[in-house]
């Protein structure tokens, strides 16, 4: 058994070591907001934060986690970054499907926190690991620069 | 080990209100589950059965969708037809014909019946559709389908006369309770009032008088001068629980007792399973049962790793069959000897031989377009629990009743005995039109006890699509002294869609997808002769893709165009308005695209100005692009177009689905390309079947123009017209005419 510190909560799951975290979350604990998109760390559906640093959980093993915190979109809303991020990607209203914006939220949070002043070479970097087949970049583009100015 | 024990033991936390099912899950099956589930675990079990979702939900208590109307509403809730329920409580509930993945419609949709029903956009409760032509299906499409940019163009009038009719009987029943004339009566914000004696009445207060009127016919609808929502930027309904997570796809179904599988499906198309050894995969902890199908192997785990580790500890063998010679060259010489046939006619306008041969000069070309896989974000997913009598569903489709059909196919139960749980859809494009994922999904879950949540990997994905098909066009025109054309000849060569899709629509040889914008261009060209031949490209199995034909046919004719401008050497801009005069709205769209790009104001050195213009969906567009070509690397730097949509619902959305739309469009026309060796799909994930990154995406100006014409579709017109204006900037900056796509290496070769 291995316990994880999620969200401010502590679970123990029976999860082998190679067990990506994406997993964990997903169907050990059922936080199914965290997406599979890739598996191989290419799309950014699955990005969650390890204190307070965005990874990709479809390839994050287990037994790598340790005890830093795991925060995921069900909680990011309770970081100053995430709250900003969150409430920018309502006003400008940027999902179209959705499936992917659990990861663009999680990697514009991680900027922020970071850089609560991005440029538009710093975000076009920080989020360029995460794709979105609908094409709401543009609107990610101008939600992330909303969310700095309200910082 | 069963989930709802799983959960309990890692710590979920249990719904406040044990009562209450979860969000995702109707009252109905989550009864069922009780009986069955009960029964089948022991009582106990229920008890320790806990849904993160629901706890989700009650934390933020955001979410718009409330489940997916299986169960015909309670006595006492108003419910006039189909879509609409207002219980006595005053609370709206929305059953919402077409489903939403990413378009828009779960808010444009509410935002017509609001309109007409009067009350507040931000009061309502949505539910998915469950299966029923009759109730739900859209004469468009000739069934309960989502696609083909079709659905305000559906909505548009029998939303808005559902709202005002249920708006009449509400105002008829306080007249009533008053005994007023209904004409003095005024409804407004779920209310209705009697303003003469000052009275008001709640619409949970009239549900119940309102259930006993009979339902007027043909109700008046507001004139558009009148509309308070319509044609307003709305706020998206679905956006709050798409950014916290809340959201339920189909990948997100949770259930007691519930398994993971994880599938390997023959590589080559066509094949079917020959034999498999499962001895290592058996050893895996949290392997439950390996399940054969006729063509793929199923692990089933107690999740979703210990089945992907127990698929790839497999050794399978496979019968590939004859699909295993299929390979690039075989089907593109297919096509081109196709393309030497006489096809069925889809267009023939004037003496197209002797127009030929009267005019001064001829161009000619050959255009190719590549297999592409839909690649949607949320991958192919399906959750089934089979019983001995019934079969349970929870996806995400565009096809809810085609649902049905697959599943009545596999188990032999009647069709009154397959419940459907629609989902949010994380990408659609063409790809949930079909049911394939539910015919193997069944087929796995009737092996299995328990409720089975079927997922496949990226590369399955790729893999397994049902591709846009490749086509082969041969286009040729004669031009007159002034270089206008005056002879047009267009022979397609490519895969019937519609032939398996809706075979009643495939008729005489003729599919009218495929020929679409081809068929029906917006240039007044006198003599023309457009015609299809049908060449499948053997096991590789073919489907719609977002903008579908339009999306080949626009490539391809405004290509063209832009050829026969260059040849005439006139300004392509000047000489496709030279050929739009019997179509103003087309020549507005081109017209409002140029002057907001600054068409004609100069370019630095290595860029190159590019347009193209469509008529397709209903609807009227133009783009103009500007690229950069740099050693062979092309990187878009600009778009500008312009739309006429007809009456706008959403202008926030059809910003957004024109610029999703571009975007799409630029990923396929930049990088897309599915290629066949030995039956095998060559792609495997987005390292090699790239997708648009946020960091090549250019600023897209959509200018909406004004028109009191009836909604036209707006989720396809922008992948469709990129392809051309694209390519045709390309060769303004290089000089080189790309006819085929993708771009790829193609400069770089040169």
């Amino acid at each position: 058994m291995t316990t994880f510190n999620i969200n401010g909560q502590t679970h123990t799951v029976d999860a082998p070591p190679d067990m990506p975290l994406l997993w964990i979350l997903r169907d050990l604990v059922g936080l199914t907001g965290t997406k599979f998109g890739c598996g191989i760390a290419q799309c950014g559906a699955c990005t969650v934060h390890l204190d307070g640093v965005a990874v990709r959980s479809c390839v994050f093993p287990a037994a790598a986690v340790g005890d830093r915190k795991v925060v995921t979109i069900e909680a990011v809303g309770g970081t100053p970054a995430g709250q900003k991020v969150q409430e920018a990607w309502r006003e400008l209203d940027v999902v179209q499907c959705g499936y992917c914006q659990s990861g663009q939220v999680m990697s514009a949070a991680s900027l922020l926190a970071r850089n609560p002043n991005p440029s538009d070479a710093d975000i076009d970097a920080a989020m360029a690991g995460n794709i979105c087949r609908c094409g709401t970049y543009n609107r990610i583009r101008a939600a992330i620069r909303h969310a700095a100015k309200g910082a | 080990m069963s989930q709802g024990l799983l959960d309990a033991q890692n710590g979920a936390q249990p719904s406040n209100d044990d009562t209450q099912p979860a969000r995702g899950i109707s009252r109905r099956s989550f009864l069922k589950f009780g009986v069955t589930v009960g029964a089948a675990a022991g009582g106990g079990l229920l008890l320790g059965f806990s849904m993160p979702a629901s706890s989700q939900d009650q934390k933020t208590g955001r979410s718009v969708i409330g489940g997916d109307a299986n169960e015909a509403p309670q006595s006492g809730v108003f419910a006039p037809n189909a879509f609409i329920q207002i219980d006595t409580a005053g609370k709206v509930t929305l059953v919402i014909p077409k489903v939403e993945m990413g378009q828009g419609v779960y808010t444009s949709i509410p935002m017509l019946i609001a309109e007409e029903l009067e009350v507040p956009l931000d009061a309502v409760t949505l539910d998915h559709a469950p299966p029923n032509e009759k109730l739900f299906g859209d004469p468009l499409l000739g069934g309960q389908l989502t696609g083909g940019s079709t659905s305000i163009r559906f909505a548009w009038e029998p939303m808005r006369r559902a709202g005002a009719t249920a708006r009449v009987m509400l105002v008829n029943a306080a007249a009533r309770q008053w005994q007023v004339d209904p004409a003095s009566c005024h409804a407004q914000a779920g209310q209705v009032t009697h303003a003469a004696s000052n009275r008001s009445a709640s619409y949970g207060q009239l549900a119940q008088a309102a259930s006993a009127l009979p339902v007027p016919q043909n109700v008046p609808l507001k004139e558009p001068k009148d509309f308070r929502l319509i044609g307003t930027p709305a706020k998206r309904l679905d956006s709050p629980e798409k950014v916290d997570g809340t959201a339920l796809f189909g990948l997100d179904v949770r259930l007691p007792g519930m398994v993971y599988a994880a599938i390997a499906n023959c590589p080559v198309f066509g094949g079917t399973l020959a034999s498999v050894d499962d001895t290592h995969t058996k050893t895996i902890p949290g392997v439950r049962e390996i399940v054969k199908v006729d063509n793929a192997v199923a692990v089933i785990g107690d999740h979703t790793w210990a089945a992907r580790r127990g698929v790839q500890a497999l050794d399978i063998k496979w019968n590939e069959g004859a699909g295993a010679q299929v390979s690039m060259k075989t089907i593109v010489d297919d096509l081109a000897a196709a393309s030497q046939r006489n096809g069925a006619v889809a267009r023939k306008e004037g003496d197209v031989g002797r127009a030929f041969g009267e005019a001064k000069s001829r161009v000619d070309a050959v255009y190719q377009q590549p297999f592409l896989a839909h690649a949607t974000m949320e991958p192919l997913n399906c959750t089934v629990h089979v019983r001995a009598d019934a079969c349970e569903i929870w996806l995400g489709s565009q096809v809810p009743t085609r649902v049905v059909d697959a599943a009545v196919a596999v188990t032999g139960l009647p069709a009154d005995k397959i419940i459907v749980h629609n989902h949010l859809i994380g990408g659609g494009f063409g790809r949930r039109l079909e049911t394939d994922m539910v015919t193997q999904a069944v087929k796995v879950a009737k092996q299995v006890s328990m409720p089975v949540k079927v997922l496949w990997t990226r590369e399955e994905d790729i893999q397994h699509d049902m591709y846009r098909p490749y086509y082969y066009d041969t286009i040729s025109a004669g031009l007159d002294a002034n270089g206008k054309p005056v002879a047009w000849q267009h022979r397609i060569a490519g895969s019937s869609i519609m032939a398996r899709f809706a075979p009643p629509a495939f008729k005489k040889g003729l599919d009218p997808d495929a020929v679409e914008v081809a068929a029906d261009l917006p240039y007044d060209l006198p003599n023309q002769l457009v015609d299809y031949v049908r060449q499948e490209p053997h096991a590789v199995p073919t489907a719609f893709w977002r903008g579908v034909g339009p999306t080949r046919g626009t490539f391809v004719v405004e290509s063209f165009i832009d050829e026969l401008a260059a040849h005439a050497k006139i300004d392509p801009v000047q000489y496709r308005r030279s050929l739009l005069g019997k179509s103003p709205r087309a020549l507005n769209v081109l017209n409002t695209a140029a002057q907001a790009a600054n068409w004609g104001s100069a370019l630095p050195q290595g860029q190159g100005r590019g347009v193209s213009v469509m008529h397709a969906f209903g609807s009227f567009f133009s783009i103009v692009v500007d690229v950069a070509v740099d050693q062979g690397e092309v990187t878009v730097k600009r778009i500008t177009c312009a739309v006429d949509c007809g009456m706008v619902v959403n202008p926030n959305t059809i910003e957004a689905q024109v610029q999703g739309g571009i975007i799409f469009g630029i990923t396929a026309a930049l990088h897309s390309e599915i290629t066949i060796k030995d039956g095998r799909v060559e792609q495997n994930n987005f390292t090699d079947y790239r997708m648009l990154r946020i960091n090549e995406t250019p600023p897209i100006d959509v200018h909406i123009v004004k028109s009191g014409e009836a909604p036209g579709g707006i989720g396809e017109p922008g992948t469709a017209a990129l392809a051309p204006a694209l390519t045709n900037a390309i060769y303004a900056a290089t000089g080189k005419r790309l006819r085929q796509l993708p771009v790829g290496r193609q400069l770089q070769s040169a």
